[in-house]
């Protein structure tokens, strides 16, 4: 028990510890696949560390909302990630503490907190790509229930741990059209929530054309860089439910022996560094779709996961 | 061949088929002439890919042979064909306004899906084959969504990959039920594919050089020319 709680800290760690290098790496590879040299992987580190020791400027005009969001957006993929399986494929101590649906409804809290944060600010920009968020969000939204309701009836359960257990154990089902049809509508998803390429253009600096960036526009300081970690981790809170509960749940710690909860993080971390290839290359060999080329991306997401519904259906009603 | 081996092999037929959905899907939502091309020599390949999955598992010689047939025919032979005979404009060509529009479009391409896998579903109680269960529903929404795309696409050759994906999707219905079509019936039926493809080519070339367009939807009228024996 004892170790559980042990290990349920050191996957927080893991996921505070390493969502800065993962968006290094990710922005490094994006740079060097177009032939530039690229910042350091270790920039988001040191972009966090000098924002930790700037000052905060907080407008008069806000509210408590505003004050409260970057903490909140900091806070809730900590407690995502304390429901998925990050490092072990068995449950942990808090793994029963909520279902799938509770990590989807967590980060519409945090998406919610901060669409009100950037309205609060009374700064053109930011109701703007506010509303533009939430439009990508509702869009997105019907998906996200879709995936989690065809994954959890292969499975017969809605915890991410069972759920990953049984992809391990039966072939039939990893290979299944509905699975293949899942991954490529999950990974529409994560491109459009984690404001990738084809959905939303992350290195974009221009304010205008901005979806999720234009959020945080107004913070400075201590606040800038809660929100800024936040989206990192849940960026890789994302990718973690992607790799480790649907794609490849291999590569976990199989026991409570802590070596091998340790030697879990450097696989996790290669699997991660693959992912970030494949991210890297459909960033780079895509455009950016107009805003309201949006709704088709996800429409395309939703047809997709639909199909993997009824495949799954048909598929177990006749075996 | 063991029983772990019969399950990789049923396995990735499995893939292969949720691949041809996905295609077969891009098809409908794509709108550059090109992209739908290119969705197309993917579904051919995905289909001589389960062709010589379960002609290796079946150790059937018919369906390694289809499967090369598929590949040589339709993932080689098409493009290059309509390469040579059509105008190169032809394929930077997008449909801007489709007759229906691409999230409906997608909608009615999920309705054919869940319609074919209902119309199958009692020909499924007859048998116990993991392929035929995977294969038969898969390969008729093949057909459906190839049919619907012939009815709703603008483009010339759009429409023309709605024929080609449907004769696809009966393919891959088809190497699940019957292994063992003789051979010569899948080289006619190859040799017939690229034989259309050189006909509607020729075709659409001809249309494109006296009109200047290859909008099916904007030749709905006749008109008769002046000829010179008037």
């Amino acid at each position: 028990m004892l170790r559980t709680v042990v290990y349920s800290l050191l996957q927080l760690l893991f996921v505070i510890g390493f969502a800065p290098l993962y968006s290094g790496v990710l922005s490094r590879f994006k740079e060097n696949i177009q032939s530039k040299r690229g910042p350091n992987i270790l920039q988001p580190y040191r972009d966090l560390w000098k924002l930790f020791h700037k000052d905060e400027v907080v407008s008069s005009e806000t509210t408590w909302i505003f004050r409260f969001t970057p903490y909140l957006v900091f806070v809730i993929p900590l407690f995502v990630a304390s429901l998925i399986p990050v490092l072990t494929d068995y449950p942990l101590a808090f793994a029963f503490m909520g279902d799938m649906l509770a990590g989807g409804f967590f980060l519409a809290l945090a998406g919610f907190f901060a669409a009100l944060a950037a309205a609060d600010t009374g700064n053109p920009y930011g109701p703007m790509g506010a509303s533009r968020t939430r439009m990508v969000g509702f869009l997105a939204e019907p998906v996200f229930m879709i995936v989690f309701f065809t994954v959890s009836f292969v499975a017969q359960s809605t915890i991410p741990y069972i759920v990953q257990q049984k992809w391990v154990a039966s072939p039939a089902a990893f290979f299944s059209p509905a699975h293949i049809l899942l991954l490529i509508a999950f990974l529409m998803l994560i491109l459009a929530e984690g404001g990738k390429i084809p959905v939303d253009n992350p290195t974009g600096h221009f304010e205008l054309a901005m979806i999720d960036e234009s959020k945080g526009l107004e913070y400075s300081g201590r606040g800038a860089a809660l929100m800024k970690w936040g989206g990192q981790m849940k960026f890789l809170v994302l990718t973690c439910i992607f790799l480790n509960v649907l794609l490849a749940p291999w590569g976990l710690a199989g026991d409570l022996q802590p070596g091998q909860v340790l030697l879990a993080i450097p696989l996790i971390l290669i699997k991660i560094l693959l992912f970030t290839v494949v991210l890297v290359v459909i960033e780079s060999s895509l455009a950016k779709l107009r805003l309201f080329r949006i709704s088709e991306f996800l429409g395309a997401a939703f047809i997709i996961s639909v199909a993997a519904m009824i495949a799954s259906i048909f598929s177990t009603s006749a075996t | 061949m063991t029983g772990a081996q019969i399950q990789l092999i049923e396995g990735l037929n499995a893939l292969t088929a949720g691949l041809i959905l996905l295609t077969a899907f891009g098809m409908v939502a794509t709108r550059q002439v090109q992209g739908v091309m290119r969705f197309f020599v993917l579904q051919s390949l995905f289909l001589a890919a389960s062709a010589f999955l379960i002609g290796f598992g079946r150790s059937s010689i018919h369906l390694l042979a289809l499967g090369a047939i598929t590949i040589a025919a339709k993932a080689i032979g098409i493009p290059w064909v309509l390469k040579r005979t059509l105008p190169g404009d032809l394929y930077e060509r997008r449909e801007i306004n489709q007759v229906i529009n691409i999230p409906s479009s997608l909608l009615l391409a999920l309705l054919l899906a869940i319609a074919a896998e209902f119309l199958v579903s009692p020909l499924l109680a007859t048998t116990q084959d993991p392929v035929v269960h995977v294969n038969l529903p898969i390969g008729l929404a093949g057909i459906l969504i190839g049919a619907y795309s012939l009815i709703a696409r603008r483009e010339a050759l759009p429409q023309m990959v709605g024929i080609l994906a449907m004769e696809n999707g009966a393919f891959f219905a088809g190497i699940a039920i019957a292994s063992d079509l003789p051979l010569i019936a899948e080289l006619a039926i190859a040799i017939d594919v690229i034989l259309i493809a050189v006909v509607i080519g020729v075709l659409t070339r001809n249309i494109s050089q006296t009109i200047g367009t290859t909008e099916a939807a904007s030749m709905s009228e006749l008109r008769e020319e002046p000829q010179p024996w008037d």
